[in-house]
């Protein structure tokens, strides 16, 4: 599904990923792990396609098509959907609104007609559900004045709309409580299936406690310096990053 | 001795004064001579001077436009060519061609009682006490542009509406720009809202003829009784040819509320005035404005609110977008005097430059003289916020979507606080078409051809 090879990226002329590996097939879950300002997060807008982030060198390929090359409403419509660790608030844009406009770009991509406006609220009744999304909170404008547990909710919520292939999920666990990441993470592994694929990117072992990845990659200085199975998780959980970046620097 | 562009309008009065006042009444051709006096030793502002920041008042006055001075009928039937309607909005509709009012009809009859609307050179005639206790009282006749209209207007509007009496509905004034050559005209307005009373007026501004040049010079005198409400929404929608001066006085009693809303939808080259007066205490003043520019469109915004008694509260609030070469101004002053404790002053001027040739210059100016007061001042010169544009992008809404919605949500909190439901409702259908770069959002009227 996801081919990445060689990936080097930079932001204001600062090199931050530098040779980043990473295939993902339908059906998995990937964690990429690591201490803060490895480059997790550039690793998502880059994947995302966030013009402020020049990519260097590298491939990434999406479903046989070039990911690299298209402006990021593109990567949504041919279904990549980033769940962002600072969700943006829009005051003055209504969820309403900004949903129903996303739901219909992607379909007019897709050459098909605006979905019809009871078919709409049937649709956002039903993925509202998936998250226990307050009903209030679609009235309002996007993310503004929400809770930090309504937010990635709501993140979650406009994953379920969209339904992507494959989902990267940059620290949704972060600023969470127990309830709120039970509900967010409930939420993910309902939309789980053999077709689609997620990118967990979290900092701490936490939110895999709930959503079981099978492959684990630690990220550091810019580099996917190990990869494993959930036990590396447990690993990182009971010995923090020190000894990987001894490991690493030490090389 | 006046030179420039004041000099053609000096030398038509003083050829043309006999015309002017056969074809005015009494009470405004009692004002004539002061102004005459004063236009001959007046110079205008140069662009760039102080409150006049991309405002050339001497290139918007020179052309030689035609007036008709002599009144004579211009061929237009405003009814058969144009409703400007918004739909919902059951009002009482008058309409001005040019700068001569023509009876609308029903609309005189729709009025309940204790509300006279109509000619202001008719009333002058017909009642001249009236107009002379009101007309000329809160115009500043040393400020060129309001000495030009005293100078030169025969008619316009007048609305009044008496001690306690309540209008629900809505008042609308169509002014109607039109005519086969280019023209000026010359607007006065005289607006008395008696103690007690409550009504609203929408004044929707528009030019038919996208292919002339028009110069719509107008001066608006507000005075609002204790305890009146009133709410005043003036909605541009004329053409790039289409130059604009536009000079609002207001003066508040003890107890009123008013709201003021300049909403400038499409323009060419617009000069907004607003000169407020709080004259009796723990009274309530929103002043509101919005513009929409593009192209080589310009607009400056001028006000000055005087808190000169105590208690009263008022609130400021300016947004404009600026694309291609636009250019825009506001200055803001709010005056507040020795003795006017307890007063409360917010002033906010927000604007969005989309491109590298816009240019925006934004000025407040506080005076405050006396220290038990609460006031406060923001102003922003800014671009689409990256971090919002690209978030919505991940959702599949492409740049032109995006950029879209983020100028309409910034123009929300101007939309949202119009009090009339059907006129909020239309405004924002057409600033969001406005935005969407489709031309006149007007659905009904005749320049969209519908």
């Amino acid at each position: 599904m996801l081919k990445v090879k060689d990936l080097h990226a930079q932001i204001n002329g600062k090199e931050i990923l530098k040779g980043i590996d990473l295939e993902i097939r339908p059906g998995e879950v990937h964690a990429i792990m690591g201490p803060n300002g490895s480059g997790k997060s550039t690793l998502s807008m880059v994947l995302a396609g966030n013009p402020a982030y020049e990519v260097t060198e590298g491939t990434a390929e999406f479903n046989g098509k070039d990911l690299l090359s298209m402006p990021p409403e593109t990567r949504s419509h041919e279904g990549l959907f980033l769940g962002f660790q600072y969700p943006v608030e829009i005051p003055g844009v209504s969820m309403v609104n900004f949903m129903r406009a996303a739901v219909n770009a992607k379909r007019e991509y897709f050459h098909q007609p605006p979905m019809s406006a009871t078919d709409f609220l049937k649709m956002m009744r039903e993925k509202r559900a998936v998250v226990e999304l307050d009903n209030k909170l679609a009235s309002r404008s996007v993310n503004e004045g929400f809770s930090g547990g309504e937010k990635k909710r709501n993140e979650i919520f406009q994953m379920a709309v969209l339904e992507p292939k494959l989902s990267i999920l940059d620290e949704t666990d972060s600023g969470l409580d127990v309830d709120a990441l039970r509900v967010v993470a409930e939420g993910v592994n309902k939309l789980k299936n053999e077709n689609n694929a997620t990118i967990v990117i979290t900092h701490y072992q936490r939110l895999l406690d709930y959503i079981r990845p099978e492959f684990i990659h630690i990220l550091y200085k810019g580099r996917i310096v190990k990869s494993g199975g959930p036990e590396l998780a447990l690993e990182i959980e009971n010995r923090g990053y020190d000894w990987i970046k001894e490991e690493v620097d030490n090389q | 001795m006046s030179m420039g562009a004041l000099k053609q309008y000096i030398d038509l009065f003083r050829e043309h004064c006999g015309l002017i006042d056969a074809n005015s009444a009494a009470p405004l051709n009692a004002l004539r001579p002061e102004a005459y006096r004063l236009l001959q030793d007046m110079k205008l502002p140069a662009e760039g001077d102080d409150n006049y920041e991309n405002c050339d008042l001497e290139a918007m006055l020179a052309p030689d436009y035609g007036l008709n001075i002599a009144r004579v009928d211009i061929d237009v039937n405003p009814q058969a060519t144009f409703r400007c309607d918004v739909p919902m909005l059951t009002t009482s509709l008058f309409m001005l061609v040019n700068d001569t009012f023509a009876a609308a009809e029903g609309a005189v009859e729709s009025l309940p009682e204790g509300v006279e609307a109509g000619s202001l050179r008719r009333l002058a005639i017909e009642n001249p006490e009236v107009v002379s206790a009101y007309y000329g009282k809160l115009a500043d006749m040393t400020n060129p542009v309001t000495a030009l209209d005293t100078m030169l207007a025969q008619d316009g509007f007048y609305l009044r509406i008496r001690k306690g009496v309540k209008v629900d509905k809505p008042i609308q004034l169509v002014n109607i720009l039109e005519n086969g050559m280019p023209l000026m005209a010359v607007r006065r307005m005289l607006i008395i809202v008696e103690d007690e009373a409550e009504a609203k007026l929408l004044v929707c501004d528009h030019t038919q003829n996208p292919d002339l040049d028009f110069l719509s010079l107008e001066t608006v005198e507000m005075f609002v009784g204790c305890n009146a409400r009133f709410d005043y929404y003036n909605l541009e929608e004329s053409t790039e040819k289409t130059t604009r001066i536009s000079t609002l006085y207001l003066r508040q009693e003890a107890g009123s509320n008013v709201s003021v809303d300049g909403l400038t939808l499409f323009n060419g080259t617009t000069r907004n005035e607003y000169y407020t007066l709080f004259a009796g205490e723990d009274a309530e003043l929103h002043l509101y404005g919005m513009g929409i520019e593009d192209a080589s469109r310009k607009v400056s915004t001028y006000s000055r609110i005087d808190h000169a008694v105590p208690r009263c509260r008022s609130n400021e609030m300016f947004k404009y977008t600026l694309d291609d070469t636009a250019k825009g101004a506001f200055t803001g002053r709010i005056h507040v005097a020795p003795g006017a404790v307890k007063t409360e002053a917010f002033q906010s001027n927000r604007n969005l430059v989309g491109s590298n040739e816009a240019r925006m210059t934004s000025r407040p100016e506080l005076e405050i003289y006396n220290d038990d007061v609460k006031c406060s001042h923001g102003t922003a010169i800014g671009q689409l916020n990256e971090m919002q544009m690209f978030y919505m992008r991940t959702r599949g809404l492409d740049e032109a979507t995006a950029r879209l919605l983020l100028k309409q949500a910034f123009m929300a909190d101007i939309i949202d606080r119009i009090k009339v439901d059907a006129l909020r409702d239309r405004l924002r259908l057409m600033t969001e078409r406005r935005f969407a770069g489709e031309s006149s959002a007007c659905a009904s009227c005749a320049r969209c051809g519908r």
